[in-house]
């Protein structure tokens, strides 16, 4: 069964097309189209509907203790306010899923997670918790997005305490809304949490009614985070995929990829000790074709050329006016190096590129 | 007047004698979004009816478009190697695909005309 977003009246009033995703018929696409609503988040601001994304809230007296079991950092050290991203992996180091987690109070966390991992996330926390003093519960939320470089101006008109964040600091202002400043879009931002309810439709109408702001599918979502560099769960990893191929190692605090003692620690510390056979990089196809993810990739175009990677998202960037995609290439390739990928039975040259593609504009603030 | 068919895969195939233009619909140019790449057969080539024969490519995704037709590909729309938005902006016209020789005119009996195919896709 296909759920319905919260917010789905909104959507339907703003004549989006809808597509399944995660379980949920989702916005793909609005009559701006997805061109437009991808430029449109970089120069103005846009409004992404995320609540199909899952929020889990760990709360106990070893709240701390637990997320550093499942997940590969010092969450015992977060600061409070804080946002952090990581993932959860299984003994083999594959990853189960990705995350950011926020501290919001001494045994507080918030656990935010893709969609379509939704149960699978929610049963595995649920089962370690076993263990441990706390309680893991799922909060049903509608969850928004605001992103782009007049995201800030518009949010500070109806949550003026929203001004103070900087980048993956997070704000609860009281026990019904949540504000993060990130995103998925690589621009500057925030992500904003708020009980079901009339509350939220109002909110949500503020925003999307603000002259800067237009609402933003997922078509959009997709080519900006390419553009960005940012993976996707399920695309660009899964289960079988550890975080050192994924390109994914720097979210593991440096003593904890040698030694640690959370799930998937030790497969960490012989993937770094021996080294790992592929390794993420951006792909800028030569062409004006697009390069997909499932694409493969070899050394040379002649017949019996020998695979060395795989595309694992692509699309065309509306900002780069060109295709992009992210890929899993062999270790011993470099940036600059020239592989092929097959498209439809034809090899296509792409460049090994430096990810992201467009720079961030994160709002960083003070160095501590 | 040259007359339009229609398919239930959303190509329209404008008769010409016994040569044909090709193109997608507006209602599916709309339904894919911007359309960023057409990866087209060469002229030369020659296609059965329900082949693949056509990539377009949006943003989102790759679609076929499917020969409407059996026969020969003598033509192909060269700007839109340039301008692939040309099938947005003008589906039924200058963002044509193909143009083709019928193998069989008899063949576009079981198509779709305007208001047929008009009717399907409310």
């Amino acid at each position: 069964m296909t759920k319905t977003l919260p917010l789905s009246a909104l959507h339907e009033a703003a004549s989006a097309r809808f597509g399944p995703f995660a379980g949920y018929s989702m916005p793909i696409s609005y009559p701006l189209g997805v061109m437009k609503e991808h430029l449109h988040t970089r120069s103005d601001a846009g409004l992404f509907d995320i609540s199909h994304m899952s929020h889990i809230e760990v709360e106990g007296l070893d709240s701390g203790r637990f997320i550093a079991h499942a997940c590969p950092y010092y969450a015992g050290d977060q600061a409070i306010g804080t946002g952090r991203y990581t993932y959860m992996l299984n003994e083999k180091g594959g990853m189960i899923d990705d995350l950011i987690v926020s501290r919001l109070s001494e045994n507080g966390y918030l656990v935010v997670a893709n969609g379509a991992c939704a149960e699978k996330d929610l049963a595995h926390l649920q089962s370690l918790a076993k263990d441990f003093n706390v309680s893991v519960r799922h909060r049903p939320r509608i969850f928004l997005a605001l992103q782009g470089p007049k995201a800030a101006e518009v949010l500070l008109r109806h949550l003026p305490e929203s001004s103070a964040l900087t980048f993956m600091q997070v704000l609860v202002t009281d026990v019904s809304i949540f504000v993060s400043r990130s995103g998925y879009t690589g621009e500057d931002g925030f992500e904003i949490a708020i009980d079901p309810g009339a509350d939220a439709v109002a909110f949500a109408e503020k925003l999307v009614n603000e002259p800067e702001v237009e609402w933003i599918g997922l078509g959009a979502r997709d080519s900006l985070r390419i553009e960005a560099g940012l993976p996707l769960y399920g695309q660009d990893m899964d289960e079988t995929v550890d975080p050192l191929t994924a390109g994914l190692a720097w979210a593991i605090p440096r003593e904890l990829r040698s030694e640690g003692g959370y799930i998937g620690a030790k497969a960490i510390a012989e993937r770094v000790e021996v080294g790992v056979a592929r390794k993420r990089s951006g792909l800028t196809p030569e062409g004006k074709a697009p390069v997909r993810g499932g694409a493969l990739l070899y050394g040379s175009d002649s017949d019996d050329a020998s695979e060395i990677g795989v595309v694992t998202s692509g699309g065309f960037g509306p900002s780069c006016e060109h295709p992009v995609a992210i890929a899993r290439v062999d270790r011993s390739y470099n940036i600059g190096d020239t592989v092929f990928a097959d498209v439809r039975g034809r090899k296509l040259a792409c460049k090994l590129q430096k990810l992201p593609f467009v720079p961030h504009k994160y709002q960083r603030g003070k160095v501590q | 007047m040259s007359q339009v068919y229609y398919t239930e895969d959303h190509e329209w195939i404008r008769l010409e004698g016994d040569e044909a233009v090709v193109g997608i619909t507006d209602y599916a140019q709309e339904q894919l979004g911007d359309i960023v790449f057409v990866e087209l057969p060469e002229a030369g080539s020659k296609v059965a009816k329900e082949d693949p024969f056509i990539v377009v490519e949006s943003v989102k995704a790759a679609s076929d478009v499917y020969a409407p037709v059996s026969g020969e590909v003598i033509a192909v729309n060269e700007a839109l190697s340039g301008e692939p938005a040309l099938i947005n902006s003008g589906a039924e016209g200058d963002g044509w695909l193909v143009r083709m020789k019928i193998d069989d005119v008899a063949q576009l009996e079981n198509l779709m005309d305007a208001d047929a195919y008009k009717a399907s896709v409310a």
